[in-house]
């Protein structure tokens, strides 16, 4: 059981350093999203492409973009909570029923 | 990945359209096949499509100096088989692009196409052909989790060249520039998808374990299947 939190532990110091560590070398750039980049790219290399059709809806300011974005984020987090917690109380559940093999 | 709205010509944006939708609507099959047979598998699905509206909505540094997002297709490939994820694929592009101007409604066959079918299809075959190699489980989904998230990025690059070739070097120049904003600045982000493919599925062994055997990703512990065994299993469950 240790062994099993200790690999856990290791797991999420991996994702939180891949993402820290672009942040803590190369605190001078500004992390450009690549969506745009490519936009920029098109924009550059075939001057004479014009957009043919815009957003039907455009978040106004920056601010409000990032609050939808942190709106999606939250609606997945939600649900993926729930759904890991409703499985989490359907073992829980079941244990009494069937106590598990071994114990007579 | 998004292809912003009206970037593509017209005829890529239907082309893609026409190529994507026959996948979608066989995932919207699929998916409405799979909670009439099994609905004790509904928390799982609504699980893979979370997991999946939560990291496309991160946009994470990379080491390049830039910023991308992952997406979190892998996990419903690996449980469910691909064809799911081209239905909860498009559905959260959709999401993105009506509300957050991200993407759009002109490149949603070339987005869907990426990210909701290539990458679940190519992230579920380095599934297998990992666990066949005796990568094991965990090492499975790792590869599925990193290479699904890569390969929507590598077709978004090639559907972008094929779009707009360099003027000079064709599709070849255009693909290595479109390349080298994309693939490089995903590879991070794919290995971090990948540990948090394996961190959750470390969860889901315990805590949904009859269920990924039902599903085939767990093998049926054999040797706890002798029969005496099997009629105290049965019974249980609050569905």
């Amino acid at each position: 059981m240790r062994r099993r939190h200790a690999v856990t532990a290791l797991l999420l110091l991996a994702v939180v350093a891949l993402f820290a560590l672009p942040l803590v070398i190369d605190s001078g750039s500004d992390f450009a999203g690549s969506d745009s980049q490519a936009t920029e790219l098109i924009e550059e290399s075939d001057p004479g492409y014009q957009p043919w059709f815009s957003s039907v809806f455009s978040p106004g300011s920056a601010e409000v973009e990032s609050g939808l974005f942190a709106l999606q984020a939250a609606l997945g987090g939600g649900v993926l909570g729930y759904a890991l917690g409703r499985l989490r109380g359907r073992r829980l559940a079941e244990k009494p029923a069937a106590p598990p093999p071994g114990q007579p | 990945m998004h292809i912003a709205e009206g970037f593509l010509p017209p005829a890529h944006a239907i082309g893609w359209t026409i190529a994507a939708a026959p996948f979608v609507a066989h995932g919207a099959r699929a998916v409405v096949k799979e909670v009439r047979e099994h609905p004790e598998a509904t928390l799982l699905l609504g699980a893979a499509g979370a997991f999946t509206f939560v990291l496309s909505a991160l946009k994470l540094p990379s080491v390049t100096g830039s910023s991308s997002h992952p997406t979190g297709t892998g996990l419903g490939a690996v449980l469910f088989r691909p064809p799911v994820m081209a239905l909860l694929g498009t559905i959260v592009l959709l999401f993105q692009a009506l509300l957050l101007a991200h993407g759009g409604i002109t490149t949603l066959g070339a987005n869907a196409f990426s990210m909701a079918i290539v990458g679940p299809w190519a992230g579920y075959g380095a599934y297998r052909l990992v666990q066949r190699c005796g990568g094991g489980l965990l090492g499975g989904v790792f590869a599925g989790m990193a290479v699904s998230d890569l390969a929507t990025y590598v077709t978004t690059a090639l559907q972008l060249a094929w779009a707009h070739p360099d003027a000079e070097s064709g599709f070849v120049g255009a693909a290595v520039k479109f390349l080298g904003v994309f693939a490089v600045t995903q590879i991070p982000l794919a290995i971090g998808e990948g540990f948090l493919g394996v961190l959750l599925f470390r969860v889901l062994t315990v805590n949904a374990r009859p269920e990924l055997e039902r599903l085939g990703v767990l093998p049926g512990l054999e040797p706890e299947k002798a029969p005496g065994l099997e009629p105290e299993k049965a019974p249980g469950g609050e569905r």
